[in-house]
C-alpha cells in the first residue's frame, strides 16, 4: 500500500515539531528515514501512524485520507514499533506478541487457531520462537525489540513504520532485523541513525529541524555535501575490496 | 508442539475455572450469612432462602430466619458487590494508568465519593439512595479529573510525561486530592451536620456494612454487574494499554473514548458502592496483584478471577469485622485496610527492586 504525506504540519505548545512535510512511498518499498536527534523522525513516524492528528495537512493510506479512518481500520493496515515501549505486567512473549491481533478481534470476535498461525509466524520471522514462553521482565534490550516487531507483524500491516528499531541491537540482530524489513513484501518506513545501515534503503529521506529537506535514491542523497550541511560532519567515501561496495567514513573534522 | 499443548490445557483450566466462579460465590454467600456472633447452621439457611425465593413452606425459628433473610444475606449480597466493584475498578485504573499503585482510594476517587455522598446528606440536596449515589458520582469524577490533572501539570513540568514518571506523580497526586476531599467531608459535617449525623456519618466514612438492607442490595447487584459487564467487554482494549497508550493506538484502540467511558463506568460503581457502604480501601489494590500472580495479566482470565476474589475478600472481611472483637462491630475498612496496607508496601518494595 502507497503512504503518502501532504504538507503535514505539527506542532506542541506552539514549538512547531513538522513544517510542510511532503514524501510518498511507494507499495514495496523500504523508506529509510535519517536526521539528527530532534529533526522530527519520531513525530513524522507518530503522525504516519495516526497517533497524532496533524495540525494540517493530511496523510493518505492508498488513496483514502487518514483522518476519515477509525484508529480501528488505521490499525489493521499499519503497524508501529515504537523507540521504547515497556510494560511492568509479568507477561510472556507469546501474549505481547499476540496483543498484535488486538486490531482483528473484538469482545464478539474470538481468539482463533487463524491467530496462532500468524503469532506463530510472527515468533519465527523474528527468531524468538524458542522463547515465546520467556517472560518480558527476563529479555534483554534487543530481545525486547524483536517482540515488538513480532508483535507488528502479527498485525500483518500493509505498511510498517519502525522508530530506530536497531537501537539496542547487537551487530549480528542490527543486521538480520534489517535484513527481514527489506525483505518483507509491504510498505516499509523506517528511522535509522546509521547511516551505512540506511544506504541499503530504495528511498532516503533526511529531516532536519522539522523539514523533510530531501528525499530520493540513498546515493543521489547522502552526499558529502549533504552530510557536511545536515549532521555537521566531513565524509569519506572508501570501496569495500570485498564486494567493491561503497562505505562511509565520517570525521568532526578534515 | 509442546507449547501448543501447554496453551491448550491452560485455555482448558480457564474454562474449568470460569464454571467454578458461581459455586464459589455461592459458598461465600453461605458462610457469611452463616458465621457471626449467633451462628446458624448451613441447614436452616437453605430452608430460609427455599422459603424465600421458591415459596418452599419449612418450619424455621422466626428470629434465625430474620436475621437471615434481612440482615446478614443482605449484608453478604453488598458486601460481594463492593467487593467485586472495587478490585475491578483497580484492574481498570491499574491498567490504563500504567500503575501498579492506580487504585479508586489511593487515587481519592472514594473520598470524592464520599464527599459528594456527603454533601447530598448533610445539606439534603434530595433524599433516596440514588441521589445520594448522584452526588457520589460526582464527587467520584470531579476528584478523579482533579487528580489526573494534576498529575498531568507535575508530569509536564518535569518533562517525559509518558510511562514510568507517571507513576509516582499520580500517587502523589492521589494523596493531594484524598487530603483535600476528606478536609472537605469534615468540613461539611462540622458545619452542616448535627452531633448525632455527625457520628453515624464518621462510622459510615470508614466503611460500614451495618446499615445495609435489601433496598441496597437492588442498587449494588446491578451497579457490579454493569461494572463486570464493561470491563469483560473491554479486556483486549485493557489488554492493549500494556504498553501505554501510544501502543494501544497503533493497535486500534480509540484511546480516548475507550479510556474515558471506562473511567467514567469505574467511577460510577465506586460511587455507587461508596454511597452505600462508605470508603473501603485497599481492595482494588490487595485482590487485582493477588490475581495477577495466580492468573496472570491478561485481562480475560484477570477480569472474572478479580471479580469473583474481590467478592470473596470483602465477604471474608464482613465475617472477620463481625467475629474479631466479641459483641462489637468493627468497620470493614478497619479490616481491609490493616490487610491492604501491609499488601501496598509489598507491592511498593517489590516495584521497587524490579
Amino acid at each position: 500500500m502507497r503512504l503518502s504525506a501532504e504538507q503535514l504540519a505539527w506542532s506542541v505548545h506552539g514549538t512547531p515539531l513538522l513544517i510542510d512535510v511532503n514524501l510518498a512511498v511507494e507499495p514495496g518499498h523500504t523508506f529509510g528515514l535519517v536526521g539528527p536527534n530532534g529533526s522530527g523522525k519520531t513525530s513524522l513516524l507518530r503522525l504516519l501512524a495516526g497517533l497524532n492528528k496533524p495540525k494540517s495537512g493530511r496523510v493518505l493510506m492508498g488513496s483514502q485520507p487518514m483522518h476519515t479512518l477509525k484508529q480501528r481500520a488505521i490499525a489493521q493496515s499499519i503497524a508501529l514499533v515504537e523507540q521504547q515501549a515497556d510494560t511492568t505486567d509479568r507477561i510472556t512473549v507469546h501474549q505481547v506478541v499476540s496483543l498484535g491481533r488486538t486490531p482483528f478481534l473484538s469482545a464478539l470476535r474470538p481468539w482463533s487457531a487463524k491467530d496462532d498461525a500468524i503469532v506463530a509466524q510472527a515468533l519465527i520471522d523474528v527468531d524468538m520462537a524458542h522463547m515465546a514462553d520467556r517472560l518480558w521482565h527476563t529479555l534483554s534490550g534487543g530481545e525486547r525489540q524483536r517482540v515488538h516487531i513480532a508483535r507488528a507483524l502479527a498485525q500483518q500491516p500493509n505498511i510498517l513504520l519502525l522508530d530506530e528499531p536497531t537501537n539496542h541491537l547487537d551487530i549480528r540482530h542490527q543486521l538480520s532485523i534489517l535484513e527481514l524489513v527489506r525483505q518483507l513484501p509491504i510498505t516499509v518506513i523506517i528511522s535509522l541513525h546509521d547511516l551505512n545501515q540506511a544506504m541499503e534503503c530504495d528511498r532516503i529521506g533526511v529531516m532536519d529541524g522539522g523539514r523533510l529537506i530531501d528525499s530520493g535514491h540513498p546515493h543521489d542523497v547522502l552526499t558529502p555535501n549533504r552530510l557536511k550541511q545536515t549532521f555537521g560532519v566531513y565524509t569519506h567515501v572508501i570501496d569495500d575490496p570485498v564486494d567493491g561496495k561503497q562505505i562511509m567514513r565520517f570525521r568532526s573534522a578534515v | 508442539m509442546s507449547i501448543a499443548i501447554t496453551r491448550l490445557s491452560t485455555a482448558g483450566f480457564g474454562l474449568r475455572w470460569l464454571w467454578i466462579t458461581p459455586l464459589v460465590l455461592v459458598a461465600a454467600l453461605i458462610a457469611g450469612t452463616a458465621i457471626g456472633e449467633t451462628p446458624i447452621p448451613v441447614e436452616t439457611i437453605l430452608k430460609v432462602l427455599a422459603n424465600q425465593l421458591l415459596g418452599a413452606d419449612y418450619a424455621v425459628n422466626r428470629i434465625d430466619a430474620g436475621i437471615i433473610w434481612n440482615y446478614r444475606l443482605s449484608r453478604a449480597v453488598v458486601a460481594a458487590c463492593c467487593g467485586t466493584s472495587l478490585a475491578l475498578a483497580g484492574v481498570v485504573l491499574q491498567a490504563l494508568l500504567r500503575n501498579p499503585l492506580a487504585d479508586p482510594y489511593l487515587m481519592g476517587i472514594s473520598a470524592g465519593a464520599s464527599t459528594g455522598a456527603v454533601a447530598v446528606a448533610v445539606a439534603g440536596l434530595g433524599a433516596g439512595a440514588l441521589s445520594l449515589s448522584l452526588g457520589a458520582f460526582v464527587g467520584a469524577l470531579l476528584a478523579f479529573g482533579i487528580v489526573v490533572m494534576l498529575a498531568h501539570a507535575a508530569n509536564s513540568g518535569v518533562g517525559g510525561g509518558r510511562g514510568v514518571q507517571a507513576a509516582g506523580a499520580i500517587i502523589l497526586a492521589g494523596i493531594a486530592g484524598s487530603q483535600l476531599f476528606n478536609a472537605l467531608t469534615a468540613f461539611i459535617i462540622t458545619k452542616s451536620a448535627s452531633a448525632e449525623q455527625a457520628r453515624g456519618i464518621m462510622f459510615w466514612l470508614m466503611g460500614n456494612l451495618s446499615g445495609v438492607r435489601w433496598a441496597d442490595v437492588t442498587l449494588a447487584v446491578p451497579a457490579a454487574l454493569f461494572g463486570l459487564l464493561v470491563c469483560l467487554w473491554h479486556r483486549r482494549s485493557l489488554d492493549a494499554f500494556t504498553f501505554g497508550a501510544d501502543s494501544a493506538a497503533s493497535m486500534g484502540i480509540a484511546v480516548r473514548p475507550v479510556r474515558g467511558m471506562l473511567i467514567i463506568a469505574m467511577a460510577l460503581v465506586t460511587a455507587v458502592m461508596v454511597s452505600i457502604v462508605g470508603a473501603i480501601g485497599f481492595v482494588g489494590l490487595v485482590i487485582p496483584h493477588a490475581m495477577r500472580f495466580i492468573v496472570g495479566s491478561r485481562h480475560t482470565r484477570l477480569v472474572p478471577a478479580t471479580a469473583l476474589a474481590g467478592a470473596v475478600f470483602l465477604i471474608g472481611s464482613d465475617i472477620l469485622s463481625r467475629v474479631l472483637v466479641p459483641g462489637q462491630v468493627l468497620p470493614i475498612g478497619v479490616i481491609t485496610s490493616l490487610i491492604g496496607a501491609p499488601a501496598f508496601a509489598l507491592i511498593l518494595v517489590r516495584g521497587k527492586r524490579s
